[in-house]
């Protein structure tokens, strides 16, 4: 097993690989989890290459307790990191609301498989979707990629480290089992790696307001337990000192600004792929996978003459409600494929307010598309439309 | 007869005062909210005291606490303290000492905090022997939300959820605490302040998982449905029925209606940290650079 | 803690302070002190309830017990910093 904080090089590596791989170059310095199928990998190469560079690897009694220590390490001073799958996720929904609350720098990341409950331990799923925005009780927004490839894996990872340190909360990373156990090219240089690092607080102990945001929303500066500055970081409504004030104003003030601090930055915070969007009069919106299966339905119908484009989305929360917008002005038709009954496609369905056609491509879980339906569903637009 | 009168010393009444630990609390966010006769203050002070003795400024030691009366510590104290989830002090609290291991960490909850949710992480904890001080107030009921019974209130005991009286065993804390691996186990109640806090300063110094159980009044939810009377009734009850036993079996420290109150040192070892053998079984295996 | 003020008793070797706004009239220090320096107070504070006061002041060593017991930080103990025991 090679060493070093970033693999330089190319390798042949599964997604989950990648992605234990990005955590150590973004500079992980705790990743705490509990084993479950298909995030084992991500587990077990960090168990083994995060020592390798001085960092801890605990493996938790539970995915609840794993996301309280990534919490705690955070404050600490580390970037930290869990990994889990749709059962684990359930369980660490709480503690994620404490993070958002807390306003608390990490990565969740989340591979998804066939559900609901144990379903299907060892399948693709991609039913957690509307889980990853709402699943946590009280209002909140939330950041969530989703990678397609390995090689997205690593990169996706990257950038949740940064993210998280940049509007501080949890970020997640919404994989799933195909992209995590696919085994594909994966080229690391660290010349094009880039490491958002945590920023101190603006101010010295004392003068320091904890939760005092700055022009972006977002808190100005993390102290460091220990480093003199004492902070009081608790889950209840609190004050921009962190103390808990149990009134309506208060949680007006502190809701509405973590809501906002991410929502007013969604077109910094949008990230998609276009393909042949330009001028399609349909297009596939998709993601994760099922981007990689909708390529073959892509080239299917491009090749019957269908003016098809795609549009896969790699920033799926906050969803890029806006460039859809903007499609169903022009497009006859969106089609979503996604290994759900029907997740994504409710926010096309609202963005395009019925100025387009939507039409979901549902898959139950447990394999993926069979590309011949997505090009099913195409022509079924294309003709509602003429 | 004449009434005999006394004569009062008569004090000197100055503009107020600190008070000399004061330096320990948010003093802007006191007085506290618990009840008058309740123990947590007792607890509280003592933290205080301990923490001045051990010499550990502000920025020594962080604490962590959970969801109910006794987790609202945290929020009096003026070090880095961090409000957690119902039952996982614990766990962010091992997350803290892993980033910041020259520190010290303190969980300072509740008996259903940290027993009934929390009793997963506690035991794991102990088992690693990960270094922190878990001081655990034990008034045998959930107090903040009513006065439910919990996974200490002593069979026969009443609490809005056993109007009938509890029918379940409770887990008897030191005992819990020694089998899965604790390195230091002691038992006080809030009568025994001194002791109290001389058991606090050994447990945040010894290096391991250490813990404290607190006995404290509830007057207003336990001790008044088990007609407990009021906090210094159940104080006197503990004056009464308290033996002192260091190093006593902690199996022998159950606590059922009219029994003795077994408190002490009950144990103290020596076992490598999670840290001291993470070191050298899997970060020294790999000569990588030490934490 | 916004307390008007604070009333403090001479003792053989140091002092004993009370602040008796602070005081939620628990009872602890004046039943538990070792040496029964103090009794309830006739008067209420401003939350309605009776503070401690020193009845004994001779007989206070300074022990601290009441310092340590008291849950709401209401009473204290100064001692000297060079004294001669007494015991």
């Amino acid at each position: 097993m090679p060493e070093g904080r970033i693999l330089k090089g190319t390798h042949f590596l599964n997604g989950d690989e990648a992605c234990a791989e990005g955590a150590i170059a973004a500079g992980c310095g705790l990743f705490a989890g509990y084993p479950i199928t298909p995030q084992s990998e991500i587990a077990e190469r960090i168990a083994e290459r995060l020592p390798q560079v001085g960092g801890t690897f605990i493996q938790m009694e539970d995915e609840i307790s794993s996301m309280a220590a990534i919490l705690g390490g955070a404050w600490a001073g580390l970037k930290t990191m869990t990994a889990t799958s749709g059962p684990g996720f359930s369980l660490m929904m709480e503690n994620l609301g404490l993070g958002l609350m807390t306003e608390t720098p990490c990565v969740l990341v989340n591979i998804q498989r066939g559900g609901p409950s144990t379903g299907l331990p060892t399948l693709v799923g991609q039913a957690d979707m509307m889980q990853a925005r709402w699943g946590s009780h009280g209002d909140y927004a939330i950041i969530a990629l989703c990678p397609s490839s390995p090689q997205e894996s690593f990169e996706l990872t990257i950038r949740a480290f940064n993210l998280a340190e940049t509007y501080r909360l949890p970020v997640l990373v919404l994989s799933d089992e195909v992209v995590g156990h696919m085994y594909e090219r994966v080229v690391i240089d660290p010349d094009r790696i880039e490491i958002v690092e945590r920023c101190p607080p603006n101010r010295p102990p004392g003068e320091f307001r904890l939760y005092e945001p700055g022009p972006d929303l977002s808190p100005q500066g993390m102290p460091t337990f220990g480093d003199g500055h004492r902070v009081h970081v608790t889950g209840l409504t609190h004050d921009e000192r962190g103390y808990p004030i149990i009134d309506a104003e208060t949680q007006h003030r502190l809701v509405t600004r973590l809501k906002a601090k991410i929502e007013t930055h969604a077109d910094a915070l949008e990230s998609v792929e276009e393909i042949d969007v330009d001028d399609a009069e349909i297009v596939i919106v998709t993601y994760g996978i099922s981007a990689r299966t909708s390529l073959g339905a892509l080239r299917d119908a491009q090749e019957r003459g269908w003016k098809v484009g795609m549009l896969r989305l790699i920033t799926v929360w906050p969803f890029p409600a806006g460039r859809i917008r903007a499609l169903a002005d022009r497009v006859a038709g969106f089609v979503v494929p996604e290994i759900n009954l029907g997740q994504i496609v409710l926010e096309v369905e609202r963005a395009a307010a019925g100025r387009a056609a939507v039409r979901s491509v549902p898959h139950a879980g447990g394999a993926i598309h069979d590309p011949e339906t997505i090009v099913a569903a195409i022509e079924e637009v294309l003709r509602d439309a003429s | 007869m004449p009434v005999k009168t006394k004569k009062l010393p008569v004090p000197e009444v100055l503009p107020a005062r600190t008070h000399p630990m004061q330096g320990y609390l948010r003093v802007d966010r006191l007085p506290h909210i618990w009840c008058s006769g309740c123990g947590l203050g007792t607890a509280l002070s003592c933290f205080t005291y301990a923490l001045d003795e051990l010499g550990l400024t502000c920025a020594d030691v962080g604490v962590v606490s959970g969801i109910g009366c006794t987790g609202r510590a945290a929020g009096y104290l003026n070090l880095d303290s961090y409000h957690t989830t119902h039952g996982r002090a614990i766990p962010f609290a091992t997350g803290l000492a892993v980033g910041q291991p020259e520190k010290k960490v303190v969980v300072f909850s509740g008996d259903g905090d940290l027993f009934a949710i929390g009793g997963n992480h506690f035991i794991h904890a102990a088992r690693r022997n990960i270094d922190i001080t878990v001081l655990c107030v034990n008034n045998f009921n959930y107090g903040m939300t009513g006065g439910q019974f919990g996974p200490t209130t002593p069979v026969g005991a009443r609490g809005t959820t056993a109007p009938y009286g509890n029918s379940e065993n409770p887990f008897n804390l030191p005992y819990l605490a020694a089998s899965s691996g604790a390195v230091y186990v002691a038992r006080w109640t809030t009568l025994d302040a001194r002791r109290l806090k001389t058991a606090m300063v050994e447990a945040i110094r010894k290096p391991g998982f250490t813990f404290v159980e607190i006995i404290s009044p509830c007057p207003t939810n336990y001790g008044r449905r088990n007609r407990l009377g009021d906090g210094l009734d159940e104080l006197r009850y503990y004056a009464e029925r308290s033996v002192i036993r260091h190093g006593a079996d902690p199996k022998d420290a159950d606590l059922y209606p009219g029994s003795e109150i077994l408190v002490g040192r009950f144990l103290e070892r020596e076992r490598p940290t999670f840290l001291e053998m993470y070191e050298e079984q899997i970060l020294q295996k790999n000569h990588s650079a030490k934490k | 803690m916004v307390t008007a003020l604070t009333k403090r008793w001479k003792t053989r070797h140091g002092f004993l302070f009370i602040q008796e706004d602070e005081c939620k009239g628990c009872g602890f220090c004046i039943e538990f002190c070792p040496k029964k320096v103090l009794e309830a107070s006739d008067r209420f504070n401003a939350k309605g309830y009776f503070p401690p006061r020193v009845v004994d002041a001779d007989a206070c060593v300074n022990c601290t017990f009441c310092q340590l017991i008291c849950p709401d930080f209401a009473i204290w103990s100064e001692k000297d910093e060079v004294g001669s025991d007494d015991a």
